[in-house]
């Protein structure tokens, strides 16, 4: 198998050897890739779409249709994960461990025992034990808030500088995974559940979808944002910049959620009760 | 002979991304345990990646972020700028590759909590007597 | 309103993928009556644009109002009209079929099948729909993941399979990327029209020729031609019934069409059957895919496996009668994706029947079906005839343009090879057929008065779509001249007309 696979590999390698000979140099901007298409991008994104960062124009406008996919390719995985792993029907753990907040005591209850209820003397904590970290939490509790200010900067801030939605949304979904990390699973599932976080990403490729169709129903094209200057009267190249943005924030709503969904069901398997 | 010496440095870029793509490929197809299998497809598509990215260089040009001097009072060249198009593609690349991670990972976990083995030749084994005991 | 079909083809089900997971929070009876009405709004519009496509032409639909090459474009013609309404068509039969048996497995879940099965079905359709070559990867990936989670989701055998798949997939789909990405590199353009008006004047053919292969090759991969189908009958066999009778009659047809597309539109086909010199290469895997999986479904002693093995039959037969390069040939491979499509959907929704009262689909448990589920076993009945190619059903007519196609080209090993595979498949059909009919009656020698088994006919809202594709494949057959006229033939035509 192994020699076979060298030799498919080698074969492989050299269709592609063969093919790339006759490639334009490295960086040579007279390459055909360089001259039909994107000269017209670089000229005209400031007159079509009022957004100086090329990239942000042609991913949200000229090719929104792929980015709309794009999105909708996050959500598919999100949905495969769940529907693969997920399992409702719990069955209870041989033992759980509680620790004594103020004296640090670990308790082992067994299958069938009593579980302390009082939240505010007892912590659960995880069956693979981690041992408690003052440090880690607060510092990842301080750097948190300041994440999130930042993933929402780079949502807010894709027009005139590297950034957008998925990036955004990427560093937002982070941020909870870090909660995730340095507490526990079940303290986060607690703040953002997992009907909240399939919610929200639905709603994040609802708002890109729905601009789309509101185009359409306002009598244009699919995706064409021109159109909303009928709803908020600035001209349609500032409704096309500004349509950028609505789909951005939904982008990074989507992204950011799905990154938390997938991490709820990878991490436990399915089962939401224990993470790494 | 230094013709093709010339030829190599200048598609470097290509030779680098090919010698990825080839390593990529080899450990999906050669490995035995999932997640070296994953990790190969991982660096397969991220090679696949990089050669768009490199497609889109050109000499002495600049990311393609329009300066704040261009108002439309300036003529735009477009060989001050980056070539914006394989940017965007790979962007929608990149959000596909880790998508397919995702799902591929959770099926690696599913197979992992069904046969208490990531190893593809163990799990084989696993089906065959379990199908011959049906 | 009309002018908008080809955008609400895509975006209907795609704001009901994404309601029906809503839904399945929050309101799970709602999931099935969302997705079967979006489903049927695609259909009708996939209809209203075929009417619109024979009436004025080739429709172009500019996505976001910007013209192509810059923006992406929507190209609709005879070809890809009438698979839009197949597509949809095959999609909405068997999600009727299988909404009790989803009901009862997914209770917790729903949401996520019908949203994922939605997905699916809109990767698909923009495949299909899409003038863009990247656009195309980007559905192709929607498709696949969507593919693989509904493949997987039963657990036991279908994780690995599915995972299998997941890898080959992922290689077949990251070729055909760097295939554009090679094409993008001289060309410097994505849109498919522009791609094959630049192709021409290029001097450096031997980077076309690479893309061409890794596309070609990439594709090969997605379709399971023979001795890349290693994940198919796996994949297929051990997966939950609702998603093997979705996935198993519309994937490997729609990358034959992706296949057609590059083909007739991108290279177009002199490059490909001129300047490329590997026609007959291919034509000779088709051959060897027909007569192997012919062996390989004969050996086989369970029912969907088979069927999985016939599927890579019917690869064979496609890839083989395209690239014979000429008109009959054409016409049988694309009449051929329609018919197939509609058998295969035919024979696994029977099998499915047959599985929701028998549990098992060893050869062995099927005995007496024909007392005990007549209506379905008659259906199941059609799909092996018209599989077989026996008239009036449709199989017959596109082995039939298939046929006259090798004959044409002179290429008798595959007209051999097509009558070798139905004589097998008359093996492989009677073989089941023979279980399901004598084998009660004899297995007690001697004692004829032995009692009939009760009937036990699957439930209605499987057998009325059951039956419908049962009509359907007969249908298709009477009609089959006015189909390959006034759909086919001008899809064909015309590219092949132009260059050779």
């Amino acid at each position: 198998m192994k020699r076979f696979s060298l030799i498919c590999v080698l074969l492989f390698g050299a269709v592609l050897l063969y093919g790339s000979m006759d490639f334009p140099a490295f960086g040579d901007p007279e390459s055909p890739a360089s001259r039909h298409l994107s000269p017209y991008y670089i000229k005209n994104a400031i007159k079509d779409t009022a957004v100086p960062n090329l990239v942000t124009a042609v991913l949200a406008d000229y090719r929104g249709y792929d980015t709309l996919f794009e999105t909708a390719v996050i959500f598919t995985a999100g949905l495969a994960c769940f529907l693969l792993l997920r399992r409702f029907r719990r069955e209870p753990p041989e033992f759980r461990l509680y620790r004594h907040i103020d004296t640090g005591v670990t308790l082992i209850i067994e299958q069938g025992g009593k579980e302390p209820t009082d939240s505010n003397e007892f912590q659960q904590i995880d069956s693979q034990w981690v041992p408690y970290d003052l440090i880690i939490q607060k510092a990842a509790g301080l750097v948190v808030p300041f994440l999130q200010l930042f993933a929402l900067y780079v949502i807010a801030h894709g027009h005139h500088s590297p950034g957008g939605g998925f990036q955004g949304g990427v560093i937002f979904g982070a941020t909870l995974i870090l909660m995730a990390i340095s507490n526990d699973l079940r303290s986060t599932i607690r703040r953002v559940s997992e009907a909240v976080s399939s919610k929200l990403a639905s709603t994040g490729v609802l708002i890109y979808a729905g601009i789309g169709a509101l185009c359409l129903i306002l009598g244009a094209n699919f995706l064409n944002y021109s159109q909303l200057s009928k709803l908020i009267h600035v001209s349609s190249v500032m409704a096309r910049s500004h349509g950028i943005l609505l789909i951005e924030i939904g982008v990074g709503l989507a992204v950011a959620a799905v990154m938390v969904w997938i991490y709820y069901n990878l991490v436990s398997a399915g089962r939401h009760d224990e993470g790494l | 002979m230094p013709e093709l010496i010339d030829i190599l440095i200048a598609r470097y870029n290509y030779w680098v991304v090919i010698c990825l793509m080839m390593i990529g490929l080899y450990a999906m197809m050669a490995k035995n345990n999932l997640i070296k299998k994953i990790i190969g497809m991982s660096i397969f598509q991220t090679a696949v990646i990089l050669f768009y990215v490199s497609i889109a260089t050109k000499h002495d040009a600049s990311i393609p972020i329009i300066g704040h001097g261009h108002n439309g009072h300036h003529a735009i060249h477009a060989a001050d700028y980056m070539n914006p198009l394989p940017h965007v593609l790979m962007l929608t690349a990149i959000v596909v590759s880790v998508a397919t991670l995702g799902v591929a990972l959770a099926l690696a976990v599913k197979a992992y909590q069904q046969h208490d083995t990531l190893e593809e030749d163990e799990i084989i084994e696993q089906l065959k007597t379990e199908y011959l005991s049906q | 309103m009309s002018a908008q079909f080809p955008a609400l083809i895509i975006v209907v089900p795609l704001l009901t993928a994404i309601v029906v997971n809503i839904a399945g929070w929050v309101r799970k009876s709602f999931c099935f009556p969302l997705a079967l009405a979006a489903l049927t709004v695609s259909f009708l519009s996939a209809i209203g644009l075929m009417g619109r496509v024979m009436a004025e032409g080739d429709v172009i639909y500019r996505m976001a109002g910007w013209d192509p090459p810059w923006g992406i474009a929507l190209h609709i013609d005879h070809l890809n009209g009438i698979i839009l309404i197949l597509i949809s068509l095959v999609a909405i039969l068997n999600m009727i079929a299988y909404r009790r048996a989803v009901a009862d497995q997914l209770t917790n879940r729903l949401g996520a099948f019908y949203s994922l099965y939605l997905l699916f079905v809109i990767g698909l359709m923009g495949i299909v729909i899409t003038g863009d070559t990247f656009n195309l990867y980007v559905l192709l990936e929607i498709s696949s993941l969507s593919g693989y989670a509904l493949l997987g989701m039963g657990g036991g055998r279908a994780t690995l399979s599915s995972l299998q798949y997941l890898f080959l997939g992922t290689i077949g789909a990251s070729f055909y990327l760097l295939g554009i990405g090679y094409l993008y590199i001289v060309t410097g353009s994505l849109n498919m029209a522009d791609i094959a008006g630049i192709l021409p004047t290029l001097e450096s053919v031997s980077v076309i020729k690479v893309s061409f292969i890794l596309c070609i090759v990439g594709l090969f991969i997605k379709m399971a031609l023979f001795p890349l189908h290693t994940w198919l009958p796996n994949a297929y066999s051990h997966a939950p019934n609702p998603a093997a009778s979705l996935i198993a009659p519309l994937t490997t047809k729609v990358m034959i069409y992706v296949m057609i597309r590059l083909i007739l539109t991108v290279y177009q086909p002199d490059f490909t059957f001129i300047q490329m010199e590997i026609a007959e290469l291919v034509q000779w895997v088709a051959v060897i895919a027909i007569v192997a999986g012919s062996v390989l479904a004969y050996k086989q002693n369970k029912l969907k496996r088979m069927l999985a093995y016939i599927i890579v039959v019917e690869v064979g037969y496609m890839v083989g009668g395209f690239w014979l390069g000429n008109a009959a040939g054409m016409t049988g491979a694309v009449l051929h994706i329609l018919n197939d499509a509609m058998m295969t959907l035919c024979v696994f929704l029977a099998a499915g029947a047959v599985m929701s009262r028998v549990q098992f689909d060893k050869f062995e448990h099927l005995q007496g079906l024909f007392a005990k589920m007549p209506f379905t076993m008659i259906a199941f009945v059609v799909g092996a005839l018209s599989i077989i190619g026996v008239p009036p059903t449709c199989g017959f007519f596109s082995k039939w343009y298939l046929i006259s196609g090798g004959i044409n080209a002179g290429h008798y090993a595959f007209v051999a090879a097509l009558i070798i595979s139905s004589l097998v498949n008359v093996l492989l059909f009677f073989r089941v057929i023979e279980i399901g009919y004598f084998e009660p009656f004899n297995t007690h020698n001697g004692h004829n008065h032995h009692p009939k088994p009760p009937m036990q006919e699957a439930s209605l809202d499987m057998l009325v779509p059951l039956m419908i594709t049962a009509g359907l494949l007969i249908a298709m057959g009477i009609y089959a001249h006015s189909l390959v006229t006034r759909f086919i033939e001008p899809a064909v035509l015309p590219s092949l007309l132009g260059s050779l």
